[in-house]
């Protein structure tokens, strides 16, 4: 189920913190501006542990976990 | 159904969606009306081409719904909403009385641009002099690019700024409909889906308004058949005042064709497709050798940027980085940009607009190179390209 899930921003939320790049830099890469571009391939269980604190950790809270179990 | 209507000239082509004689509308049931329209293949009219039942349909199941309908038109290239709300409004209303039907809505709420005082004027007296049984308001919205987006109208009309939102008016029980759609659907409801396809092709079916300006002797809006062949199209515009050099097609989230490529595809999506281009919400520019493709891009490319709804950090600092890379005719940085704008705002602004820079690059190549040397084929034209001029957000 988990293998399913991925990571989305909401890119109204987003101010470009950067937190999610440094937590989870396997997935989340920076642009020029220090915008998140994330990876469109699922997660795996592996890094779902790191998603899982870098949607807690966003100062926006404008990370989210999505499509598990769909 | 009812019986076809007599044939109208209208620029030459006998005309559906701009004259006003229909008749009264049949009283069908929900059920009918949907299946009816299904069977029509009846697709969005405002750009983005989506099976209109399938719309219907989806916000029929959320129930408490509401219909509003879209005549924003904030293009600043595209008339065609202005134009049918002006000289037809009460098919659009009709369609509106339909849509209401289907999906279950009490209420009904047509949208405008407040700058064309006539067309707000219009609708109103038409509205006035009929009764539907339902609450049907006018508001008017700020002429801005983004202001017709689904989720920007909706949080207008809810109170907040004209700018878009993470929310799908659908899922909530919003059926945010194109004006002309509904008028398709006045026509549907009255001569039925085999009528409907009749005209247009048979995976893009019907009739559609069509903005065109640039090189042709009458610029405006016409009512043509999905399939025309283009440069037929731009016959029943008066014809081409100077050989063209390019056509930019769906307005400024579309692409520049150069002129030899697109003159003899049919006006259809999927002859578009090939050459990169798609119809959206038919507006059609040609460019006339004379001016300068290139310098039209970027004040296009510079408005856009103006128009971003500063929400999204990729929109806020990419067009305006696209716009200045454009200007300077950085090709590089242009590439290095494209990936890291396109698809990364909450609504299609900055995809569209990278696509429209991407698509000038590509066509005006050979300009890029005189520019380099310092040289311009249109620095006495004057503007073809029309911008908008609203600062509002409310």
């Amino acid at each position: 189920m988990e293998m399913t899930m991925k990571l989305r921003v909401n890119p109204i939320l987003c101010d470009g913190y950067g937190h999610c790049a440094e937590l989870l830099p396997e997935v989340v890469d920076l642009d020029e501006w220090g915008y998140p571009l994330i990876d469109k391939k699922p997660l795996g269980r592996r890094l779902e542990p790191a998603a899982r604190r870098a949607v807690a950790m966003c100062p926006r809270l404008a990370l989210s976990l999505e499509g598990g179990g769909r | 159904m009812s019986a076809v209507p007599a044939v109208e000239r209208w620029g030459a082509t006998p005309s559906r969606l701009l004259r006003a004689d229909h008749g009264p509308l049949p009283r069908l049931g929900r059920a009918a009306l949907l299946a009816e329209i299904e069977a029509s293949g009846l697709t969005g009219r405002g750009g983005a081409a989506f099976p209109t039942a399938v719309k219907l349909a989806a916000v029929a199941r959320v129930g408490n719904a509401v219909v509003v309908a879209n005549g924003t038109e904030g293009e600043p290239a595209s008339w065609k909403d202005k134009v049918l709300l002006d000289s037809n409004p009460h098919l659009a209303i009709d369609g509106a009385v339909v849509a209401a039907r289907i999906v279950g809505a009490r209420r009904v709420t047509f949208a405008v641009g407040r700058a064309n005082r006539a067309v707000l004027k219009r609708l109103q007296r038409a509205l006035a002099e009929r009764s539907d049984g339902l609450d049907v308001v006018v508001e008017t919205v700020p002429d801005r690019f983004v202001a017709g987006e689904e989720s920007a109208l909706l949080n207008r009309l809810n109170g907040g700024l004209a700018k878009p939102t993470m929310r799908k008016p659908y899922e909530h029980g919003v059926l945010v409909q194109n004006v002309e759609t509904l008028a398709n659907l006045g026509l549907i409801a009255r001569y039925g889906a085999g009528w409907f396809r009749q005209r247009g092709t048979a995976y893009e079916p019907g009739t559609v308004l069509v903005t065109v300006h640039g090189a042709v002797r009458n610029p405006g809006v016409l009512e043509v058949d999905l399939g025309m062949p283009i440069r037929e199209m731009l016959q029943r515009f008066g014809g081409l005042t100077a050989f063209p050099h390019a056509v930019l097609v769906g307005g400024y989230f579309g692409t520049w064709v150069r002129a030899h490529d697109v003159l003899d595809l049919p006006l259809t999506n999927t002859a578009l497709a090939p050459v990169g281009a798609s119809l959206g919400a038919r507006t059609l520019v040609v460019l006339p050798q004379g001016a300068c493709g290139l310098a039209e891009s970027a004040r296009v490319a510079r408005y856009l940027a103006a128009e971003s709804a500063g929400q999204c950090g990729p929109c806020v600092f990419g067009l305006p980085a696209m716009a200045d890379a454009l200007e300077m005719l950085d090709l590089d940085r242009l590439r290095r940009l494209a990936p890291q704008v396109s698809g990364r705002g909450a609504c299609a602004h900055p995809t569209g607009a990278t696509r429209f820079v991407a698509s000038a690059v590509d066509v005006f190549s050979d300009e890029i190179e005189r520019h380099r040397a310092g040289r311009c084929s249109g620095a006495a034209h004057p503007p073809v390209l029309p911008l908008g001029a609203s600062r509002e957000w409310r």
